[in-house]
């Protein structure tokens, strides 16, 4: 480069900047920003990268109380997880912070859904079986048309605001998948959700149902298990109603939602008298004897015919009153049979007694209680005995051991006190030898 | 009928028995005020032989593996017939043997009966005495149930603790790293082979060595001329059977009124029972252990105290040695007085480990 000074060359050799050069000069430069602020705008209002320079989280972050709490709750939510904004459900331009713009209906914004809209919202996305491959291909994709199969649904679509929507149970901004412990849905929670509407008395009134299930519910054997147990396997309200398309099961088909854990009692009930019996009378399957919610652990009295005994409530001197009684005997006896093993092996140990074979012996006997207990629901009183045969055998033999290892330890002490006698008797001898080889009485040595 | 004289001359000339028989015969036991702790030797031998006894019984039905033993133990107390009499009594006998050893070891140690010419005899007998606790140690491990089994893992683990030698003698006493049913057979081994072998030896030598010097008469009465003398056979020793016969019972009474547990089979990865004790002729030690500091100066505290055991262990074997005649007043008192503090320690110590 000619280093040289232009004004330093002669006038004839400057070289002249056109007017023309310098415009253009110029147009390129803001051309070029132009372009870079524009790729700019353009990269930071595509929302879905962009959460943090999103316009509704950063004007709803400024304001106060319920404006703001969505901010706050999204922080936990799956959605966010996942890559999605509020843009995302609500639509509108996160781009832009002037709340006309950002609220633009152009941008596709809905605002807050009312609660028939809920279910469709929602599905916009969880119906859409392409989308959801994308974020989790092993997801169902039929929740909104189970839902409209449930009482909620169906009462919703007659206008009916007051029924639980996806929001009710799944929260709105906080939603957290179903396997966090934190939830609403998470097994340990889902009774409480469903309390929320369900045991409140205001809430429910004029449905015509009751509002004590929750209650019940946590009386319940289930409950123990689930909540005491932490056994996730123990059923909670949907197990049993369902999850969206959630009804009371009909009373001919509650055998089978038991059934789902208790098969071969619902196996046994289906085969059984009672199964069309009940039909006709219109009495639920299992609960008629177990009880819907407040199911508690059975006890061999609800059995038989002795007080306390349900059979009695339908059977009186008939063959159902006949096998009742049997069952119910077959079961006592047994019971007791294992009880008094049990006992008597106890005491055997704890004098001593070696009878650890004959404890672990009576597990059979217990075992067979089990099936009899079982075995019960087909209502046939030859079955059940069939059972309790070979279990009466084992707790017989047990007692038996407990009883021999009782003679065994008289039989013990006897020879004890038997060669005590001969061994003093001994000693005695020798002692008296000693007096006599030495001619002299005893002294103590 | 057979002439008595007649078959004892039959085998004196087939077994040159003569000599013993003169030497028993002339064998006499002084009496005086402090002559009833002359039973106490003769008592401990008579548990031992009861030991024999029970144990090769006891061997006709034990299998020595972790899958085999406990069952085998099992079977024998509630199948065969006296069985639990058998190893209620082994069991219960050998506690007593520990016993009676005690007795008469300190017995001899007050009476200062190791003086010159018996320091060999003391020798021996202390020998005889970790030979008993190693019986013991091993005999404990072989019916494979929980307390055994941790009572072992701790126990060889505090071997374990000595400076140089003790993780070799761990793993020896081990068979490995761990306790398993190696050790087990490795226990069996001591227990009915190599222990028997080493105190046939001892107690045949401590016995000798016993006849060979006649009893020891406590300083104090040595002197007494009028000192009385009882004929070893037939006196004494009849009143020494009135003893064994009189234990005998006591086994029996101990056997059946108190059977000996047979525990649960062990399980080497289930947790240590909680307040897992040794049998209490180790119980003084392992409390002593658990009240000294993890630190004293600059030295674990655990090898420290084992440290100290053994070199308690090497002082009284060697007492004989420190505590040579002329015996003055003053040292007399001095080893009386050590003598006293370790039979207080040891019985406070082992109450203490009962009752915490």
């Amino acid at each position: 480069m000619d280093r040289r000074n232009t004004t330093d060359l002669p006038i004839q050799k400057r070289k002249t900047v056109s007017f023309v050069d310098y415009r253009l000069r110029a147009f390129i430069v803001v051309g070029a920003v132009s372009l870079v602020a524009a790729f700019g705008f353009l990269a930071f209002s595509r929302g879905s990268n962009a959460q943090g320079s999103s316009s509704c989280i950063g004007c709803h972050s400024g304001l106060e109380g319920a404006l703001s709490d969505p901010v706050k709750s999204f922080e936990h939510d799956i959605h966010k997880a996942k890559g999605l904004s509020c843009n995302d459900c609500h639509g509108g331009n996160p781009a832009a912070f002037d709340k006309a713009a950002a609220k633009d209906r152009m941008w596709g914004y809905v605002g807050r859904p009312t609660e028939e809209q809920i279910p469709a919202f929602c599905g916009k996305c969880h119906s859409d079986a392409e989308l959801m491959k994308k974020f989790n291909p092993s997801l169902r994709v039929d929740q909104v048309i189970e839902y409209f199969t449930s009482i909620h649904g169906s009462r919703l679509r007659r206008g009916d605001k007051n029924v639980a929507t996806c929001v009710s149970c799944h929260g709105v901004h906080g939603i957290r998948a179903p396997s966090d412990p934190l939830s609403s849905v998470y097994p340990l929670n889902v009774a409480e959700t469903c309390a929320k509407c369900h045991a409140n008395a205001e809430h429910m009134a004029g449905y015509g149902i009751p509002h004590d299930q929750f209650d019940k519910y946590k009386s319940s054997v289930h409950a123990k298990a689930l909540y005491e147990k932490h056994d996730l396997s123990a059923p909670t309200c949907n197990d049993c109603h369902g999850n969206h398309g959630a009804v009371p099961p009909g009373l001919a088909s509650v055998g089978n939602v038991c059934g789902q854990c208790h098969a071969r009692q619902a196996e046994l009930f289906q085969k059984s008298p009672h199964k069309t019996a009940f039909e006709k009378i219109n009495a639920g399957e299992c609960l008629t004897c177990h009880g819907n919610h407040a199911i508690l652990a059975p006890t061999d009295k609800m059995i038989g015919v002795g007080s306390g005994s349900i059979c009695i409530s339908c059977h009186n001197n008939d063959a159902g009153f006949a096998a009742a009684a049997r069952i119910g005997k077959g079961l006592g006896e047994l019971q007791a049979s294992i009880d008094g093993a049990k006992d008597i092996l106890e005491r055997a140990e704890r004098s001593g007694m070696e009878v650890s074979r004959p404890k672990f012996e009576i597990a059979d006997a217990v075992d067979g209680l089990t099936q009899a207990r079982v075995l019960l629901h087909s209502s046939n009183a030859d079955e059940v005995e069939k059972a309790l045969g070979p279990a009466m055998e084992v707790a017989a033999k047990s007692h038996a051991a407990g009883t021999a290892a009782f003679e065994e330890l008289s039989f013990r002490r006897a020879g004890l006190a038997v060669s005590l006698v001969f061994i003093l008797l001994l000693a005695l001898l020798v002692y008296l030898k000693v007096r006599q080889i030495e001619h002299r009485p005893p002294f103590a040595l | 009928m057979i002439n008595k004289d007649a078959l004892l001359q039959w085998f004196d000339e087939r077994l040159g028995l003569e000599p013993i028989i003169a030497v028993a015969r002339k064998k006499e036991v002084p009496l005086h005020r402090h002559s009833v702790w002359y039973y106490f030797g003769g008592m401990t031998l008579f548990l031992f032989s009861v030991q024999v006894v029970t144990g090769i019984l006891l061997l006709l039905y034990y299998r020595p593996s972790a899958d085999n033993a406990f069952e085998s133990v099992q079977f024998m107390i509630t199948e065969v017939q006296f069985g639990w009499l058998i190893r209620s009594v082994h069991s219960w006998s050998a506690n007593l043997l520990i016993l009676a050893l005690f007795i008469h070891m300190f017995s001899v140690y007050f009476m200062s009966a190791y003086r010159a010419p018996r320091e060999a005899t003391w020798v021996t007998g202390v020998m005889l005495l970790f030979i008993s606790i190693g019986f013991g140690f091993s005999g404990y491990l072989l019916p494979w149930n929980e307390l055994a089994f941790f009572a072992t893992k701790v126990g060889t683990e505090i071997a374990g603790v000595v400076p140089l030698v003790g993780r070799p003698m761990l793993r020896f006493l081990r068979g490995g790293d761990d306790v398993t049913g190696a050790t087990l057979t490795r226990f069996f081994g001591f227990h009915v082979a190599v222990l028997p072998a080493i105190s046939t030896v001892l107690i045949g030598l401590h016995i000798w060595l016993v006849q060979a010097h006649g009893m020891s008469v406590p300083p104090g009465i040595e002197g007494e001329k009028s000192a009385a003398k009882m004929k070893f056979i037939p006196n004494f020793l009849l009143r020494d059977l009135i003893g064994w016969i009189l234990a005998v019972g006591v086994l029996a009474a101990l056997a059946a009124i108190f059977p000996w547990e047979l525990g649960t089979k062990a399980d080497a990865f289930a947790p240590a029972p909680a307040g897992i004790k040794p049998e209490w002729y180790f119980l003084f030690m392992f409390q002593t252990l658990k009240y000294l500091p993890a630190k004293i100066f600059v030295f674990d505290g655990e090898v420290l105290g084992i440290l100290a055991f053994g070199a308690g262990a090497a002082f009284w074997m060697l007492v004989p040695f420190l505590n040579r005649a002329p015996v003055h007043a003053r040292r007399k008192l001095v080893f009386n007085t050590i003598g006293i503090f370790v039979v207080l320690f040891i019985a406070i110590m082992t109450v203490v480990g009962f009752l915490t």
